[in-house]
């Protein structure tokens, strides 16, 4: 048993509903218990979709176990069937159902339906949410693609190319796909199927006229794409275009595929990223320590960014899903970083505290831990509460994904430095509570009361008061620092205490 | 001549439903429970899916510390069942090591955990004697089930307070009748009902459950029990087993359900009831004030109930007799007929009352009967709404102070304020 409070993963069958809800024209009949209604919200909330998963649910209870439990089960498949009249049906059973050993499969091809029926194993005590996603992904395209589609000679067409990857609950998998189709428009090349998200069963059929695969996000679309390889000869793109770098490495080999010019593609106007990161503003940024956490795709490349095209420092890698934990080695190596790969968000607490960063890029759990350590955080993977499935257009990948990007990890730093000002400048005559906005006139301020005067600080042990008060001088972010250097001369040169010398000559010892 | 059951109120006709259900399971009862009770610890053992669930549920409450967790079962524990029980001690030893300061540990048994038939009763037996040992005596180790095959959401509370009632004391006067109100209450409603249970001049109320293991009230034929919620049956029986009565009450809701429910207690104990009235009636009247801005809105709207709590029916009693509102269908996961026995004849006569279910059958009766406000789960209110139905989603009402004297106008604006906003917006 593992004890958990707090999990990155649902369980397989979540994985499953998930690949369902991105669907159109597939229903899947799911065996379980009653109560397990419960991820139906996740779709009808967090997404805020605006109509009910295709999920039908047996739902049954104790007094059904041992006698019609399988009996429910073909009930609701056929009632299902009846009812929603989808081009292909899914079953598969939740945890509970696994134990009691109804056989899905074999009960639905039993009744003999019209549509194509697909069952799934998914086994709940050993996999999870992205597993089964994948799984049921994988399990769909086998089942649908037709062997005889293929790609028709080149002569007079554009390439094709099929989406693999994009999934309800998705992190922004919404506006990935409007980018990701963007960019592949400027190179010339069309798109035969994006799925699961919005495709049917039938546009599943096609998947092989396509000319090769793009895998937007290997935790769901890489199983299906291997086989596609293996049966289309269709080759894959797995090269996922978040950050300026990733998208010119993915136009590059999406080019080099297709057989068509990078360079329009390449000089896209839209990527402000690169010289909003060179503006001087941004200097600031340069070497800011960085803790990364999340999936493993979204992990990787932002370590990345963070390390090429923000100047930060990655002090600390990791990702939950042990699937891509290859992936995360390789990727924590080129960083000088051991990965941490662990679903146990206390070891992530542990992490991220010894580590020390001053931002941390991670999933909704990091987002409560960075709250907890008082740090700067932005959120760049699943899972996700509602605020991370925007109204607004906010993709991740692409030259606009760059921009979302630099705005959303850099946002977090500048409310910190302004968080930092406005401690430092407390005491200041124009910044105090009494002075009020600056907008304002001033005619309807109180009476300004008598300033009393500021308070000597008191001196850190070992300092004399004149060196405490020029140190106070120095401004605050290299304050620490500066406190500590001079501490540590002083201990190495046997100096009981440390004064105005001190300092000063600390400073010219460090400064070589 | 006219025979004594043509005088009594028909009872209305139930429609029985079997189908899918789309309700929460009794897991779901820790998110309030735990809030409540401030020395327990509830350890469901479970699945990932019992842990997926409990985050959906606790929502954003999940990342203070908060005193639940899962114990998920893995594919070694599944190859035998000594092995279970052995990793079940180990996890409870090395929380209870963790949080020191807890006086009860809950194992709460999910639906894997019973179609196993893992015996966390023999688990619970075996820790709490391991842990008397311990200096000061150490925590309570108890179990119930909120496994969805059991239980049906608010069913979990119940599952909870029943495996309490053997541990209560029993009373030190039993010649005295005393007051014991049973179901969790926001603090906040408990301390205003107290202050009215004292001007009352009822003694010594008892409250289950206590917000400390040690508080624990006395339960025995001395105990007179004033339910505060519907979905108590377990716990009415077993409390029942040890000689309690029940006074038979609305539940508090609105101004006339809380001056039935304290007039009540005060019968069962002999109060004037001129000093009833006079005690009553300043809390009345202003519930009375604090329904008026939600009168206009709500009459003479119909409403339907989906099944979710067991609270439909006091709630649509209440929207109806102190509202105006007719309830066309009131659907209940399950129907204590005995608990609801003052409040079901106040339902109109033309009220649909449905227990169980079945999802789509239901569904279609919405579309069939167009009600102006359906009040429905999370999985089911957007798409209902994206249909064109206003919906008013349940779980607010099991987490929210909705009792009592001074929350009626709260009560009543949680279903006119749906009604409100879709007048307001222009788009």
């Amino acid at each position: 048993m593992q004890l958990a409070v707090w999990t990155y993963e649902g369980p397989p069958h979540v994985g499953a509903m998930r690949v369902a809800t991105a669907m159109e024209g597939v229903h899947f009949v799911l065996h379980a218990p009653q109560g397990d209604t419960y991820a139906d919200l996740l779709f009808t909330m967090i997404e805020r979709r605006d109509r009910r998963p295709p999920v039908t649910y047996t739902t049954f209870q104790a007094r059904d176990l041992g006698k019609d439990t399988a009996a429910l089960l073909q009930d609701a498949i056929r009632q299902a069937a009846a009812r929603f009249a989808p081009q292909a049906l899914l079953v598969g059973a939740s945890c509970t159902a696994e134990l009691i050993q109804d056989d899905p499969a074999g009960l639905a091809q039993a009744l003999d339906l019209s549509c194509p029926v697909i069952p799934l194993e998914l086994p709940s005590y050993q996999r999870k949410e992205n597993w089964g996603a994948a799984e049921t992904f994988y399990r769909m395209v086998r089942a649908l693609a037709d062997p005889a589609v293929r790609a028709g000679p080149r002569q007079g067409r554009r390439p094709l190319a099929n989406l693999l990857g994009p999934c309800a609950l998705g992190f922004r998998h919404r506006d990935d796909v409007v980018e990701v189709v963007k960019l592949l428009d400027s190179l010339g090349i069309g798109v035969n199927c994006v799925a699961p998200l919005g495709a049917t069963p039938a546009d599943l059929r096609h998947l092989g006229r396509a000319d090769f695969n793009v895998v937007l996000y290997p935790e769901i679309g890489a199983e299906a794409a291997r086989w596609l390889g293996r049966t289309f000869g269709q080759s894959t793109i797995d090269v996922v275009p978040i950050g300026i770098g990733a998208t010119n490495d993915f136009i590059q080999a999406v080019a080099a595929l297709a057989g068509v010019d990078p360079a329009p593609a390449l000089a896209a106007a839209g990527a402000r990223l690169p010289w909003w990161s060179r503006s001087v503003d941004s200097t600031y940024l340069t070497g800011k320590r960085v803790f990364i956490f999340g999936d493993a795709t979204h992990a990787i490349a932002a370590a990345r960014i963070a390390s090429e095209e923000l100047g930060f420092t990655v002090c600390g890698l990791g990702c939950y899903n042990r699937e891509f934990a290859r992936e995360m080695r390789a990727a924590a190596a080129r960083h000088g970083l051991d990965p941490l790969i662990t679903d146990d968000h206390l070891a992530v607490e542990a992490a991220i505290r010894a580590s020390a960063p001053e931002l941390v890029l991670g999933t909704q759990m990091e987002r409560h831990i960075a709250k907890r350590l008082g740090l700067a955080c932005a959120v760049i993977s699943a899972p996700v509460h509602v605020q991370d499935f925007p109204a607004r257009h906010s993709p991740q990948m692409g030259f606009e994904g760059a921009n979302v990007i630099f705005d959303t990890w850099v946002h977090p730093l500048v409310m910190g430095l302004e968080e930092h000002l406005l401690t430092m400048f407390r005491d200041d005559f124009e910044f105090s509570d009494v002075a009020g906005p600056s907008h304002l006139p001033p005619a309807h301020l109180p009476a300004a009361p008598q300033a009393p005067a500021p308070a000597e600080p008191a001196a850190a042990p070992g300092w004399t008061g004149e060196a405490e008060r020029e140190l106070r001088k120095i401004p605050f972010f290299v304050r620490n620092k500066a406190r500590a250097n001079t501490e540590r001369y002083a201990a190495l040169h046997g100096r009981a205490q440390i004064d105005l010398a001190t300092l000063y000559d600390a400073k010219a010892h460090y400064a070589r | 001549m006219i025979g004594q059951a043509d005088l009594a109120p028909p009872a209305p006709a139930v429609l029985r439903e079997r189908g899918q259900r789309e309700v929460f399971c009794g897991l779901t009862g820790i998110v309030w429970l735990h809030r409540k009770m401030q020395d327990a610890f509830f350890l469901v053992v479970g699945s990932r899916t019992c842990a997926h669930l409990l985050q959906s549920a606790a929502g954003v409450m999940i990342f203070a510390e908060p005193r639940f967790a899962t114990a998920i079962i893995e594919e070694r524990d599944l190859a035998g069942m000594a092995d279970c029980q052995d990793e079940l001690d180990r996890i409870a030893l090395q929380l209870l090591e963790r949080r020191p300061e807890i006086r009860t540990l809950f194992l709460v048994g999910s639906c894997p955990s019973e179609v196993i038939k893992l015996d966390l009763g023999m688990a619970a037996q075996r820790l709490d004697r391991h842990l008397a040992g311990r200096a000061g005596g150490g925590p309570r180790v108890l179990h119930y089930s909120g496994s969805g095959i059991e239980t049906t959401f608010t069913e979990g509370e119940d599952a909870c307070l029943a495996a309490l009632v053997p541990h209560m004391p029993a009373h030190e006067n039993a010649a005295a009748p005393q007051l014991l109100v049973v179901g969790t209450l926001p603090d906040i409603v408990e301390d205003q009902f107290q202050r009215l249970f004292a001007e009352l001049g009822i003694p010594a109320v008892g409250w289950l459950p206590a917000r400390r293991l040690a508080d624990l009230p006395p339960a025995g034929p001395a105990t007179r029990v004033l339910l505060a919620q519907p979905f108590l049956g377990e716990t009415m029986r077993a409390l029942q087993d040890r000689g309690a009565q029940r006074l038979d009450a609305l539940f508090p809701f609105g101004a006339e359900g809380t001056t039935d429910w304290l007039r009540a207690a005060a019968d069962a104990f002999g109060i004037n009831p001129m000093h009833v009235n006079r005690v009553v009636a300043p809390g009345r009247e202003r519930a009375k004030r604090a329904m008026a801005h939600s009168h206009d809105r709500l009459r003479g709207k119909r409403i339907t109930f989906l099944p979710d709590s067991q609270l439909e029916v006091p709630l649509a009693r209440f929207l109806s007799s102190e509202l105006g509102m007719v309830p066309v269908e009131v659907g209940t996961p399950y129907l204590h007929r005995d608990l609801l026995a003052r409040e079901l004849p106040l339902l109109p006569p033309a009220t649909r009352i449905s227990e169980g279910q079945h999802l789509e059958r239901q569904l279609d009766r919405v579309r069939a009967d167009r009600p102006d406000l359906t009040v429905c789960g999370l999985g089911l209110a957007n798409p209902l709404e994206a249909e064109g139905f206003a919906t008013k989603w349940a779980i607010e009402l099991v987490f929210s102070p909705i009792h009592g004297f001074e929350q009626a106008g709260d009560l009543a604006d949680l279903f006119a304020r749906p009604l409100r906003r879709r007048d307001i917006l222009r788009v």
